[in-house]
């Protein structure tokens, strides 16, 4: 395989075959997740470590469970328990892992560009973005690509579906690192993102950014969705103060039920979690089989199974014959 | 698995070139019909055989010779796919992709399955389809077809069924097909 890299730090590093490859050895993986015993050896004798800066419960988990279902031994590294509490940098912390040994890091980091500064400082060691400040989370938007995928059924093969597919992303997109990832996701597929909030929290210049448009409008963009994606207002990074209060931000962006009945019948629902019911989205909005929410939980694992396979099963050797 | 090594083997997208054809469309028929006629006579009744083929090559021949035994025996003999990429001892080594996601929805507990395969080779495609199939029961036997034995073992793997014994180099490269069977090399765009 020529189109795989060496970490995955961004949506930008994966070319739509890069893409293409990972939904379909997924497939494999949803498989594996099916059987009784959902564990392959895959991976024995590999050691991959999380290394989370910042909270997370899914992601984690996700990971974790992903890398141990391919018999990989798992380090897990909380920043509130580790040496970085005595004054450890960042540098000395890779340093020690790397002394250890490790063949995959999965960084979480409230700061854009770690994962990034990491992948230079490391040797034979796979770097996986789990989530950077407002930068990126590449794995949050290939599971989202999987779940679309799944939905459209057909089209398993490929990802041909996704040409000219209306994709709408609704909110705090200035502090969404899971909207950066799923808009040049989206576009490396040919599919027509269309973003919509409000002024402020749209980040100061979309230049460059793949989108066909952006709208202040949700209801007017309802009718001519097909996967609508809503994100969590991050108050964490401040997002409340953009807004005159939450009830005026849902009023104007929130899918409700009235507004989930302005969507064609086919299109599907998305949100990455954790979800705030009343802020972005209507509690029983949540719940329509329209609403993908713990289709995505579930196809995380996968996504991310096939992910670490992807950057640790390639190997360097190459182009040896087998039978 | 000449499409396997075809897709995968780098550089990706290097294409077969044949040099001489060993099987034609019809040698392959007949092969599958006898093969078809020894599976029925070695597990009389065809009750508990269960067809197994491994992505990608195997599988068309897994259905020929499903099809040839419902006409011959009138035995409905299920037939599953099995991907073994999960399974092989040369991950990291070099690159591995699985083909097509694993579909076996019978409990093999019990069952005589007979594995098929295009060509068998170091064994170790075989070797690792061994071990998955493991996942899905406690298989009372497990046989072995193939269309094409080309040598070179690196295991203490046999087949029990074989199209066609064929001597190669190790640097040639065996295509099977419907319409046929051919020697050649392999050639990076």
């Amino acid at each position: 395989m020529s189109g795989f890299p060496t970490h995955l730090l961004s949506m930008d590093d994966l070319d739509a075959a890069a893409i293409a490859d990972v939904l379909l050895v997924t497939d494999s993986f949803a498989e594996v997740g099916r059987r009784a015993n959902p564990k392959v050896p895959t991976l024995r004798g590999r050691t991959v470590a999380t290394l989370f800066f910042e909270d997370s419960t899914r992601t984690r988990m996700s990971f974790e469970t992903a890398a141990k279902r391919m018999s990989a031994d798992v380090l897990s590294f909380a920043a509130g328990s580790s040496s970085v509490k005595k004054g450890e940098s960042l540098r000395d912390t890779i340093e020690t892992i790397q002394a250890i040994g490790m063949d995959a890091v999965i960084i979480r980091h409230s700061s854009s560009g770690v994962p990034a500064r990491v992948a230079q400082w490391v040797d034979n060691c796979a770097v996986v973005n789990a989530g950077d400040g407002w930068h990126q989370h590449p794995t949050q938007a290939l599971l989202d690509l999987y779940t679309v995928r799944q939905s459209l059924g057909g089209g398993q093969e490929g990802t041909e579906a996704f040409r000219g597919l209306r994709v709408t992303i609704v909110g705090d997109i200035r502090h969404s690192r899971v909207a950066r990832s799923q808009i040049t996701a989206y576009a490396a597929l040919g599919a027509e993102v269309t973003l919509v909030a409000p002024a402020t929290l749209l980040p100061p210049s979309l230049e460059g950014w793949p989108v066909a448009s952006v709208s202040h409008d949700l209801d007017r963009v309802l009718e001519r969705t097909d996967v609508i994606s809503l994100l969590r207002l991050q108050a964490e990074r401040g997002s409340g103060d953009y807004v005159p209060t939450m009830r005026e931000y849902s009023t104007g962006y929130a899918l409700t039920a009235r507004r989930a009945l302005q969507l064609p019948p086919e299109a599907i629902i998305l949100h990455p979690g954790p979800m705030v019911r009343g802020v972005e989205i209507a509690s029983e909005v949540a719940e329509l089989p329209s609403a993908r929410i713990t289709d995505q939980v579930g196809n995380g694992v996968a996504v991310r199974m096939a992910v670490l396979f992807l950057l640790l099963g390639q190997g360097t050797l190459g182009g040896e014959r087998h039978d | 698995m000449a499409e396997r090594e075809r897709s995968h083997t780098r550089p990706r997208g290097a294409v077969f070139v044949p040099r001489v054809q060993v099987m034609s469309a019809d040698d392959v028929r007949r092969a599958i019909t006898r093969m078809a006629h020894e599976i029925a006579e070695r597990n009389r009744g065809l009750h508990e055989v269960v067809l197994v083929g491994l992505q990608t090559g195997g599988v068309g021949i897994a259905r020929r010779l499903a099809e040839t035994l419902a006409d011959v025996e009138g035995a409905d003999v299920p037939v599953g796919t099995l991907d073994v990429a999960f399974y092989r001892d040369d991950i990291g080594l070099r690159p591995v992709l699985p083909e097509a996601a694993t579909d076996i929805t019978t409990d093999l507990t019990g069952s005589t399955v007979v594995l098929v395969d295009d060509v068998l080779f170091t064994g170790r495609t075989i070797r690792a389809a061994l071990n998955a199939l493991g996942e899905y029961g406690r298989a009372q036997v497990v046989e072995l077809a193939v269309m094409v034995d080309r040598g070179h073992r690196e295991l203490p793997i046999r087949p029990d069924y074989v199209g066609k014994n064929l001597p190669t180099n190790r640097e040639e490269m065996v295509d099977v097909s419907d319409e046929g069977v051919s020697l050649g090399e392999l050639v990076s765009r």
